[in-house]
C-alpha cells in the first residue's frame, strides 16, 4: 500500500528563498497509523502536515545529492515536451528507516522533473517495481492534465485532477497490475473527466 | 515550473481573513443550491480547496457548508467533480465528518469510494471504521451480478486492514477469502462486451464476445489473469486484477495465524464438509470456467484460507508462466517483470506456512530462475528468488549456493548505478544478514561488490551500510575490509571512470574531451594497460587476494584529478562514518594478532590516503580515537609493536602532515608504556622511547627557532613535554635530563616567531605546564604516582572533576611544593 503521493518543488525556484520548499499537491491515503487515540483531529492534521514536509526535504536532499553526483545538466523542457521531461528525469529511492515518521521500514520513491519532484512513500513490504512504474504513469499524467511545464498555477487550483486520476491509478493506495488494456481504459476515464 | 504567480496564490490562500472566508462559503453554499453545474461552481470549489489546504492549521467551515458538501458527496447524481472537490474539502476541513458520512452509506460505486476516502482519512481510530467495514462486508455478501460491489471494494478493504488488521473477525476473513477465490480463479474467459460504432446506417450494436489474449498476441487458453489482454473487460475481470493486487497484503496480515496445523486441519475439513450453508461454489456460472478451474474441484472442500492459499498458489504459477510470453506492448513487458516478483513473493508467503508446497513450488522457481539469471534486465527479480532459496533449500534439500554466487558475484559489478536495485540488493541483505552470514559462504567475501553499490550512491545508502557493515566483518577479511573502506572513494572514482569509459566505448576522442581535461586524463590511464593491475584490483568482486596493493600511491597520483569530483566527495564524506562502525565492530571481536594488525594499518594508512578536501584529516581523527581505544583495550600493542610506533613518532615530517594522530601516538606512549601493563617494558626500552621524542621536541623547538613560526598547535608541545616527563618517572635516571630540557621551554615560548604566531594564554599554558612538570619530578616518588596511568583515567570524572584531572592534581602539588620550597630535598 501506498501511504502517501506528494508533487512539491525540489531546488531553488525564484519565487521562494534558498532552502524553502513548496508541497504543492498532497495526498495521504487513510491513517498511517491504527493508534490516533492520543491527538484531536486538529493535532493528527498538524502532526500528518510535517510528516509530509519532512519527507519532502529528504527527498530534496536526496534529489540535489544525486544530481550533484551525476553531474547531469538540467534541461529545460517546455509545454508539450512532456515524455522528453519525463524520460530526463532523476529517480531514486530511500527508507525512512526507524524514523518513527511512518510505520517502521517505509520507502520513499522519487521522480525529479526539472524543478519538481513527485514522491510516494509506501509501506513496507510494496512490490517497487510496481510502485516505480506507477509512480511515472502518475507524473506523466500530472505532466500533462496540469500542464506542469507551463507557467500556470493548475497544479493548484486544478487539484481535483490529480484527486481523480489517483482514483483510478492508485485507489485508496493500492498499486494496480495494469497492463496496457486496463490502463488504457483508466485513462480514457482521466481524459473524460478532465475534459468535462 | 513554479512560477511567482503560483507562490503568491499559496500566500493569497494561507493569508485569507476569516470574515473574507465566510463571505466566500455563503456564496459557495448558494452557488450549490442552484440546479446547473456551472463553471463558477466548480472554480470557487476549487479556490476553496486551495485555502483549506494550503495553511498548516485547519480552517474551520460552516456547518451549513459542511452539510451541503457532505450531501453533495453522498448523492450519487451528483456529477464526479463535485464529489471530488467535496470529498478533498471535507478531508483537509473541520470540524471532522467521519461519524455523520458513516450513517446511511451509499450502494453507488464511486459515490461509496470517495465517501470512505474522507472517512478513512479522518478515521481516530478503529471504531470509526467499523461501519464502513460492515457496509462493505454486506455487499460483498451480494452477488457480483446484482451490481452491489464497489469496484473499490477491496482496495477500501486493503486499506482498512493495513491499518486495523484485527477489524475482520474470523468469520469475516473467511468469508473476504472465499471471495477472493472466486475473482482469483473463476472470472470469465471472455471479453467484456464492447460497443461498436458499426456503419452509418446499421447504428451501434453489440459485438460477439471475443476471447482474451496472451500478452504476446496468442489467444488464451487457461483462467485469467491480469496477464490476458483484451479489448475492454468484465466486472469480474476487473475485480480478478484488484484482487491479485491486494493478496500479498491479504497473505501477510491473516494467512499467518494459519491453519495449517496438521492435527487440526483435518478436523476443520470434516466441519467444512458437514455445514452445508458453508459451500462456497463459485459465484460465476460454470459455462465459462475453464478447463484448470474445473479440475481443481478437489479443492474446494478446503477450509477458506487453505483454499486460497491453494488458488493462490496455481495464480501465481500461472503468471510466472506467462511471464515468459515475449509482450508486444513495453508496458506489458515491465508489468511481467512487476509479476515474476510478486508471484515469486506470494509463493514464498505460501509457502512459509505451508511447507508442503514448498516441493511443488521448486520445480517452477527453479525453471524461472534458469530462464532469468543471466538477463540483466531481469536483475530484480532474482532478489525474490534468492529470498525464496534463502527460507526453503533447505526444507526441499535443494543446492542454493550458485544461486547466491551468481546473485553477489555478477548484480553489483554489472548494475551497481541503478539506483533501485541497489536499494532492493542492501535491503536484501540487510534484513538476511544474519542468515546469509551463517549460511551463504559467498556473503561475506562478497563485500568488495557490495560495497560498490555504496561507493556510486553513498548518500543514498549510507544508512543502510551503517547497519550492514558489522555483519561483513569476518575474522580471515577484517583487515582486507579496513582498507577497502579507505579505498572506498577510490572505488566511487574509478567506477566513475568505468561508467565513462563504457558508455563511449564507441565514440571518438572529442566526446572524451568533452568530458573535460581532467577526466580526460584520467580516462586515459584507466584504459593503460600498465595500470590495468591497479584497477582491477579495485574493482575485484571478491575479498581473497590479499589485504591491500603495493603502490598504492600511485593509484592515487594517477586518480588525482578525480578528487574534486562530486561522486568522490560524497563518497569520502560517508568514509569516517563507516569507519567508526568497522573499528567499534571490530575491536569487540578481535584477538591480540587482529589488534596487532588494525594497529600497524593505523599507523600505515595514516600516510596513504586519496588525496580529497578534508577527508585525511577527517580520517586521521578516526584513526587518533581508535587508536586510543586499541591501546586501552589491550595495551602491550606498545610493546609488541614498539619499532613501527617508535619509527613513526621520531619522525617529524609526521607532524606536519598528520599532527592530531601523532599528538594521539605520543599521548598513548606516555599512557601506556609502563611495566605496570606489560613487564617487557624495559628501561631498555623507556629510553629510546624517550630518546626519540626529546630529538622531536629538541628539533621543532630549537632549531627551527629562529626560522618560521611553529606549524603545530600548542597542545602538541605540551603532550610532548608530559609524555617525556612520564617516561622519566618510569626509569628515573632521565629526569634530570628532562628537567633540564623542560628549563629551556620558557626561552622557546618567548621567543619571536612562537610569540607572533601563539597566543598569549597558549604560551603562558606552555610555560606553566613546564614548570609544573619540573616542580614535580623534583619528588620522583609523588610524580610517579601523578603521572601514572590510572585505571580511572579516561571515565569523565578524571576530564570533568576539577578536583581529579592531571592538571590540577600537578597544579596542587605544585603549588604545595612552591609555599614549602624549605621542604624540598637539596
Amino acid at each position: 500500500m501506498v501511504l502517501c503521493f506528494l508533487i512539491h518543488t525540489v531546488c531553488p525556484v525564484s519565487a521562494l528563498s534558498a532552502g524553502e520548499i513548496r508541497i504543492l499537491y498532497a495526498r495521504v491515503f487513510g491513517p498511517e497509523t491504527g493508534d490516533g487515540r492520543d491527538y484531536t483531529p486538529e493535532q493528527r492534521r498538524l502532526i500528518q502536515k510535517e510528516k509530509l514536509h519532512v519527507v519532502a526535504r529528504q527527498v530534496r536532499s536526496a534529489v540535489a545529492l544525486s544530481r550533484e553526483a551525476s553531474g547531469s545538466l538540467c534541461t529545460e523542457a517546455v509545454l508539450g515536451e512532456e515524455a522528453v521531461a519525463l524520460g530526463e528525469a532523476d529517480r531514486g529511492v530511500f527508507s525512512l528507516g526507524d524514523a518513527e515518521l511512518f510505520p517502521d521500514r517505509s520507502v520513499v520513491l522519487w521522480l525529479g522533473v526539472q524543478s519538481l519532484a513527485f514522491t510516494l512513500v509506501c509501506r513496507p513490504h510494496e512490490n517497487l517495481l510496481l510502485a516505480e512504474g506507477a509512480l511515472r504513469n502518475i507524473a506523466r499524467h500530472c505532466l500533462e492534465e496540469l500542464r506542469l511545464l507551463g507557467p500556470g498555477a493548475e497544479v493548484l487550483l486544478k487539484s481535483d485532477r490529480v484527486d481523480a486520476l489517483l482514483h483510478r491509478l492508485l485507489p485508496h493506495g493500492q498499486l494496480l497490475f495494469l497492463n496496457h488494456r486496463f490502463a488504457f481504459s483508466l485513462d480514457k476515464e482521466i481524459a473524460s473527466y478532465v475534459s468535462k | 515550473m513554479y512560477a511567482a504567480a503560483t507562490e503568491s496564490l499559496i500566500k493569497q490562500a494561507r493569508e485569507i481573513k476569516e470574515e473574507e472566508l465566510q463571505r466566500f462559503c455563503g456564496r459557495i453554499f448558494k452557488l450549490l443550491h442552484t440546479k446547473d453545474v456551472s463553471g463558477d461552481t466548480v472554480d470557487s470549489l476549487q479556490r476553496l480547496h486551495l485555502i483549506v489546504s494550503a495553511s498548516k492549521h485547519a480552517r474551520e467551515l460552516p456547518s451549513d457548508l459542511v452539510m451541503k458538501l457532505q450531501t453533495v458527496l453522498r448523492s450519487s447524481s451528483s456529477p464526479e467533480q463535485l464529489q471530488v472537490l467535496s470529498s478533498s474539502i471535507i478531508q483537509q476541513s473541520f470540524p471532522p465528518s467521519v461519524h455523520s458520512l458513516c450513517s446511511d452509506l451509499s450502494q453507488d460505486s464511486r459515490t461509496f469510494s470517495y465517501v470512505a476516502s474522507v472517512v478513512l482519512s479522518q478515521a481516530g481510530n478503529k471504531e470509526d471504521v467499523i461501519p464502513l467495514c460492515h457496509h462493505l462486508l454486506k455487499s460483498l455478501e451480494s452477488r457480483l451480478s446484482d451490481g452491489l460491489i464497489s469496484k473499490h471494494a477491496l482496495p477500501i478493504l486493503s486499506e482498512m486492514i493495513t491499518v486495523y488488521p484485527d477489524i475482520l473477525t474470523d468469520d469475516q476473513v473467511n468469508l473476504v477469502s472465499r471471495k477472493v477465490v472466486d475473482w482469483l480463479r473463476y472470472a470469465s474467459m471472455q471479453q467484456g462486451a464492447s460497443m461498436s460504432s458499426g456503419g452509418f446506417f446499421s447504428g451501434p450494436r453489440a459485438r460477439q464476445p471475443a476471447p482474451l489474449t496472451e500478452v504476446d498476441g496468442v489467444v488464451t487458453g487457461d483462467f485469467f489473469t491480469v496477464l490476458c489482454v483484451g479489448q475492454s473487460y468484465t466486472e469480474d475481470q476487473w475485480m480478478n486484477m484488484y484482487t491479485f493486487s491486494m493478496i500479498k497484503g491479504w497473505l501477510l496480515t491473516y494467512d499467518a495465524d494459519g491453519t495449517t496445523n496438521t492435527e487440526s486441519a483435518p478436523l476443520k475439513r470434516a466441519q467444512v464438509i458437514q455445514s452445508p450453508h458453508q459451500d462456497d461454489r463459485s459465484e460465476v456460472d460454470s459455462s465459462v470456467m475453464s478447463m484448470v478451474s474445473a479440475t481443481s474441484s478437489s479443492s474446494r472442500l478446503l477450509p477458506p484460507k487453505e483454499r486460497l492459499r491453494e488458488k493462490a498458489f496455481e495464480y501465481c504459477q500461472r503468471l510466472i508462466e506467462q511471464s515468459d510470453r515475449k509482450a508486444l506492448k513495453r508496458m506489458d513487458t515491465e508489468l511481467q517483470k512487476a509479476c515474476i516478483i510478486e508471484s515469486v513473493s506470494i509463493i514464498d508467503i505460501i509457502c512459509g506456512e505451508d511447507p508442503s508446497y514448498v516441493y511443488r513450488a521448486f520445480p517452477c522457481i527453479k525453471a524461472l530462475y534458469g530462464r532469468l539469471n543471466a538477463d540483466f534486465t531481469y536483475a530484480r527479480t532474482l532478489l525474490p528468488i534468492a529470498q525464496f532459496y534463502l527460507n526453503h533449500s533447505e526444507t526441499a534439500a535443494v543446492d542454493s549456493e550458485a544461486v547466491f554466487c551468481q546473485l553477489f558475484s555478477h548484480c553489483p559489478t554489472e548494475q551497481f548505478n541503478e539506483p533501485m536495485l541497489a536499494f532492493e540488493f542492501v535491503q536484501f541483505c540487510l534484513l538476511n544478514s544474519s542468515v546469509l552470514q551463517d549460511r551463504v559462504a559467498n556473503y561475506r567475501q562478497s563485500f568488495p561488490n557490495l560495497l560498490k553499490f555504496l561507493a556510486w550512491n553513498s548518500s543514498g545508502l549510507i544508512g543502510e551500510f551503517v547497519e550492514l557493515l558489522p555483519s561483513l566483518v569476518a575474522p580471515d577479511t577484517a583487515i582486507e575490509l579496513l582498507h577497502t573502506i579507505l579505498d572506498l572513494p577510490c572505488l566511487a572514482a574509478t567506477l566513475d571512470l568505468q561508467h565513462r569509459s563504457s558508455c563511449y566505448q564507441t565514440l571518438d576522442r572529442t566526446v572524451w574531451d568533452q568530458q573535460g581535461a581532467k577526466v580526460a586524463a584520467c580516462l586515459d590511464a584507466f584504459r593503460q594497460p600498465s595500470y590495468r593491475g591497479f584497477f582491477l584490483y579495485i574493482l575485484r568482486p571478491e575479498a581473497g587476494t590479499g589485504d591491500t596493493i603495493d603502490r598504492l600511491n600511485l593509484l592515487h597520483e594517477i586518480l588525482a584529478d578525480m578528487a574534486e569530483s562530486p561522486r568522490v566527495v560524497q563518497c569520502a564524506q560517508v568514509v569516517p562514518v563507516l569507519l567508526h562502525v568497522y573499528f567499534n565492530t571490530v575491536t569487540q571481536k578481535a584477538d591480540e594478532k587482529m589488534m596487532n594488525q588494525l594497529l600497524l594499518v593505523l599507523l600505515e594508512r595514516s600516510s596513504l590516503l586519496y588525496n580529497i578536501k578534508t577527508f585525511n584529516a577527517e580520517v586521521q581523527k578516526v584513526f587518533s580515537t581508535h587508536l586510543q581505544a586499541l591501546c586501552k583495550l589491550h595495551p602491550p600493542l606498545i610493546v609488541d609493536q614498539s619499532r613501527e610506533i617508535l619509527e613513526f613518532a621520531s619522525i617529524p615530517a609526521n607532524i606536519y602532515s598528520k599532527e592530531d594522530f601523532y599528538t594521539h601516538v605520543v599521548w598513548v606512549i606516555g599512557e601506556f608504556l609502563s611495566v605496570s601493563y606489560d613487564p617487557r617494558c624495559t628501561v631498555e626500552l623507556i629510553t629510546s622511547f624517550f630518546e626519540s621524542l626529546e630529538a622531536v621536541l629538541f628539533e621543532i623547538t630549537q632549531v627551527r627557532q629562529s626560522a618560521s613560526p611553529p606549524g603545530f598547535s600548542p597542545r602538541l608541545i605540551t603532550v610532548l613535554m608530559t609524555t617525556l616527563a612520564k617516561l622519566a618517572t618510569r626509569s628515573q635516571d632521565l629526569i634530570p635530563r628532562v628537567t633540564l630540557f623542560l628549563s629551556k621551554m620558557r626561552t622557546f615560548a618567548r621567543s619571536g616567531p612562537v610569540m607572533a604566531c601563539y597566543s598569549e594564554e597558549d604560551t603562558e599554558e606552555i610555560i606553566t605546564r613546564a614548570h609544573e612538570l619540573i616542580n614535580l619530578l623534583k619528588l620522583p616518588n609523588v610524580a610517579q604516582f601523578v603521572l601514572a596511568p590510572s585505571a580511572g583515567g579516561d571515565g569523565p570524572r578524571w576530564h570533568r572533576d576539577t578536583n581529579a584531572s592531571l592538571p590540577q592534581a600537578m597544579r596542587a602539588v605544585s603549588g604545595l611544593l612552591h609555599r614549602h620550597s624549605s621542604f624540598l630535598p637539596t
